[in-house]
């Protein structure tokens, strides 16, 4: 503890007691904090509009939760079916169905899910839609069985106190909460709110799918329609689930024994079951509709039912899921591949007529004096600072048969007016068009780079003996790679992702990939494919990148002096 | 505590929207329309008035129709819907309510009656056909062409756009299966009352694509609405499908050497939805202002100015004249008897099953 002795060997102090080392990481640390702090807008924008929609469409390309979401017992009891067998499902199968979809029509999110699944399979969009329509027919005859037998059955009251128990009776809320998470399942919808209805457990486990659906009932009335479930009688689900309850030998033998409210109309109608209508799902589904009939579409189901899926990058490259696995498309809807492989193709004709036409140009501009140079500069820039959809249109104008090219040739004398030449509408059209348009993002990085480029080395190459081509070719050329590198990296990437041109000038052989994905986003509504297109592009484009890094090298690429 | 507090606020609030029914509903409206002169005639015919009517009431345009699907779908999961009324075709609205993304609506009470009482159920009859649209126009897809170009006999027959050798040149046709595939199954001899029948199965796919193969390399493809009377106008096809109002326009307006075919026109329906869950204000506005806009009058209003059959029935016997050429617009009308001797009407229901399936079949077939 003796203080004098210590100073040399121990740490160094600042002068308010603190070691200078911790002093050191400290002021280097508010350093730090402060840059981060400067460059926060900038790396909160990219996070925002750059990085995450990027995560969101890798996810979207794979996520496939409505399937299970909206049909989550179905999803369940069709996993025991064998789809090969080519015999329809088995009967809980589609009683499964019938509840999940009438919970879904409620919450109208059946259509949704058709919509999904018509993607796959053709015909579904519209078997939902009219199943959803239709469904109510049957819950309705039961309702009218129970309401015959007892007019009890019509009241709200007296559903609810059935449903609560005896007022002893320990409450269920496990199966609450199972109803409210199958609710937000469904509708996305944290659906929280106390609802003043909890089943009575003892209820709940003599009649297991009425507590069920009366419960899911309640809940979806107090919070989506504001309405309390004890003022009017539940919906048709609930009367068919009593019904199929009541026909369980199991539960007969439950009722006779319970004492709770509303045990006695309970009994009376387990006792006159025989006269109930019967309770055959697949019969009534296939009446709501008969392409429930069909095995395909509960195929669909079963082969999408995965909370994910491979099933939109398989389309993407032009193959489908199916029952054996995985196959190919059947050959007239194989289109994805040869557009990925057209698009390629096309934007690197489009990069080299790019490099073909700028270079000279970027050569002049970079050995005029400086005022001519700068006048010649606006030439190139001027279309750059024109829309693109009138640079487009232009293109239009200039190519089409009656327009100014094939006029001037016909005038000329030079073409026949009958066979006038087709420039538009095709790839010729859309290459003419789109190298235009890309030429400045190649001339100007050339330039830059031509610039820097001293004229004594020509100078000193032709004195040396070289002729005009080999100084060129040998000490120009060499020296402008770097240029030519960051140009056709620009005009490539920005040629592989474009949409308007190829729309306009395209027809139908000149379009590309993207003209598919703009379909996808903003028409067929299919976002799963789309983003799983938009994906591959990108992926293709990080791979050329690389590979371009490997051959060529990043550090030989210049985007100016 | 809370609760009766609210209950007050609650009562009060009653009592003063009783009171003062305009003051909850709010001055702002977004309309999202197609742009061009179909959305001018929506803000001469309907908007205008409304203003006259109501002054202090903003009305924004967003011409985004074309793409209001997917806008809407992308705004619904951001959680913040900008628009208090879209104008789109029937297909989309029935897509958008089956997504859950538009409002149903009830006709009889959302929607003005007929003059003479008819409830607007009846009045629009069969053309509601979704639970959330509200149909404003019948339009046609139809065929328009060059009097210079046909020679002595100019076509009648929808049939004419695949027979090259009377009629040689270049055809517009739109870039998507719809229509075209009922057409070519028409001129392939298939009844009229049978062509969903046999496009719904592959073989009657593939016969359709078949029939439009003879005249593939003299096909240009459109895609926006446009795009076709461009095309006749500078004389590089010598016919093309657009929808009857382009066509109205190329012929009256712009006086060119062109002319309707009329057979085989398809019907479509064009119409507002409005979105689902507007706040309880703008909402008040939107339907105050759809009532409105939809009623008879409005209605019979805009064919003055854009050759669009009204969607009421109780509309067609007052279409006038055009605001500006001054010309009679009933026989401009797609719904007009003499140009509706031969009409096909666009099957939604099955479109929404088949649009992808024969979409992905025809744009590979369209790329080959």
């Amino acid at each position: 503890m003796s203080g004098h002795a210590e100073p040399e060997t121990g740490p160094i102090l600042a002068s308010d007691g603190t070691p200078l080392k911790k002093r050191l990481a400290r002021s280097l640390r508010m350093q730090k904090l402060r840059a981060l702090a400067l460059i926060a807008p900038l790396l909160i924008f990219v996070l925002v509009t750059f990085i995450a929609p990027i995560a969101d469409m890798l996810f979207r390309s794979v996520e496939n939760e409505i399937v299970s979401n909206t049909l989550p017992d179905t999803v369940a009891a069709v996993s025991d079916w064998d789809p090969k067998a080519q015999e329809l499902p088995s009967e809980p199968v589609y009683q499964a169905l019938y509840f999940d979809l009438f919970l879904a029509a409620e919450a109208k999110e059946h259509t949704k899910l058709g919509t999904r699944l018509n993607y796959e399979q053709v015909g579904i969009s519209s078997l939902f839609r009219t199943s959803g329509r239709k469904l109510d027919d049957i819950g309705k005859v039961y309702e009218k069985w129970l309401i015959g037998l007892n007019p009890a059955w019509k009241s709200g009251e007296f559903w609810n106190e059935l449903m609560r128990g005896a007022a002893s009776a320990a409450p269920d809320t496990d199966l609450l909460a199972e109803q409210r998470a199958r609710l937000t399942a469904l509708t996305d919808d944290p659906m929280q709110q106390d609802i003043g209805f909890v089943p009575g457990s003892e209820i709940a486990r003599i009649l297991p799918l009425t507590a069920r659906e009366y419960t899911a009932n309640a809940l979806f009335i107090a919070i989506d329609k504001n309405r309390d479930i004890s003022k009017r009688g539940p919906w048709e689900a609930v009367y068919t689930a009593l019904a199929v309850d009541l026909g369980d030998p199991e539960v007969q033998r439950a009722i006779s024994g319970y004492q709770g409210p509303g045990s006695d109309e309970l009994r009376a109608a387990a006792a006159a079951i025989d006269t109930a209508p019967p309770r055959d799902f697949t019969a009534a589904m296939i009446k709501v509709d008969k392409d429930w009939a069909k095995p395909e579409n509960i195929q669909a189901i079963k082969i999408y039912s995965g909370k994910y899926t491979a099933g939109y990058y398989l389309n993407a490259i032009d193959m489908q899921k199916t029952l054996d696995g995985v196959s190919e498309r059947p050959e007239n809807q194989q289109i994805y591949m040869m557009l990925f492989g057209r698009t390629l193709f096309m934007s690197l004709l489009i990069t080299f007529s790019c490099i073909l036409l700028g270079y000279p140009v970027a050569w002049i501009l970079a050995n005029l004096p400086l005022r001519t140079s700068n006048l010649l500069m606006i030439l190139v820039l001027l279309p750059f600072w024109t829309s693109l959809l009138v640079r487009t249109s232009a293109w239009k104008v200039m190519l089409q048969q009656q327009g100014v090219i094939n006029d001037t040739l016909v005038w000329l004398g030079l073409l026949d007016d009958a066979s006038r030449l087709i420039m538009i509408n095709n790839q010729f059209g859309t290459i003419v068009a789109m190298t235009h348009i890309l030429l400045p993002f190649m001339i100007l990085p050339l330039y830059s780079v031509m610039q820097t480029i001293p004229p004594s080395y020509l100078r000193a190459a032709k004195s040396l003996g070289a002729t005009n081509w080999t100084a060129f070719w040998r000490v120009y050329f060499p020296q402008s790679i770097p240029g030519i590198g960051a140009g056709s990296i620009l005009v490539f990437i920005l040629a592989i992702g474009y949409y308007i041109t190829p729309e306009i000038v395209g027809g139908t052989t000149g379009t590309f990939i993207s003209n598919r994905i703009a379909f996808h986003i903003s028409s067929s509504l299919n976002w799963g494919l789309g983003a799983a297109l938009g994906t591959i592009l990108l992926a293709a484009v990080l791979a050329l990148y690389w590979t371009y890094d490997k051959i060529v090298g990043i550090d030989n690429v210049k985007l100016g002096g | 505590m809370k609760f009766a507090k609210l209950m007050v606020a609650t009562a009060a609030f009653g009592m003063a929207a009783g009171a003062a029914h305009a003051a909850d509903m709010a001055t702002d409206m977004t309309l999202v329309s197609w742009g061009g002169a179909y959305q001018s005639s929506q803000q001469r015919a309907y908007v205008e008035p409304y203003i006259a009517n109501n002054s202090g009431v903003k009305v924004v345009w967003d011409e985004s129709s074309a793409e209001a699907v997917a806008k809407l779908r992308a705004m619904n999961e951001a959680g913040n819907v900008t628009w208090d009324l879209v104008d789109v075709v029937a297909s989309d609205a029935i897509r958008l309510c089956d997504e859950g993304l538009a409002m149903e609506i009830d006709p009889d009470s959302d929607l003005a009656a007929a003059p003479d009482g008819k409830p607007a159920s009846e009045d629009f009859g069969d053309l509601l056909v979704s639970d959330c649209f509200i149909p404003q126009i019948v339009y046609s897809t139809t065929f328009g062409y060059r009097t210079d170009m046909v020679g002595d006999t100019p076509p009648t027959d929808v049939c004419a756009v695949f027979d090259l050798k009377k009629y040689p040149g270049k055809r517009a046709l739109e870039k998507r299966p719809i229509n075209n595939m009922e057409w070519a199954l028409l001129c392939d001899g298939v009844a009229k009352d049978k062509v969903y029948d046999v496009l719904a199965t592959p073989a009657g796919q593939e016969q359709a694509l078949k029939k439009l193969d003879t005249i593939k390399d003299q096909v240009i493809w459109w895609s926006a609405g446009a795009d076709t009377p461009q095309l006749l106008a500078d004389g590089e096809i010598v016919m093309g499908s657009t929808y009857n109002g382009r066509l109205f326009s190329v012929i009256e307006e712009q006086k060119q050497p062109v002319a309707m075919l009329w057979d085989a026109q398809v019907f479509d329906l064009d119409g507002w939805i409005i979105p689902a869950g507007l706040p309880a204000d703008r909402l008040a506005r939107v339907k105050d202002f759809v009532k409105f806009a939809t009623d008879t009058q409005r209605l019979a209003d805009q064919a003055k100015y854009i050759s669009y059959g009204p969607a009421r029935a109780s509309s067609a016997p007052l279409v006038g004249k055009h605001a500006d050429l001054g010309i009679e617009m009933a026989p401009h009308m797609p719904t007009d008897p003499n140009n509706a001797k031969n009409t096909f009407l666009y099957n939604y229901e099955f479109w929404a099953d088949y649009r992808d399936d024969i979409d992905a079949k025809f744009q590979a077939w369209l790329a080959k």
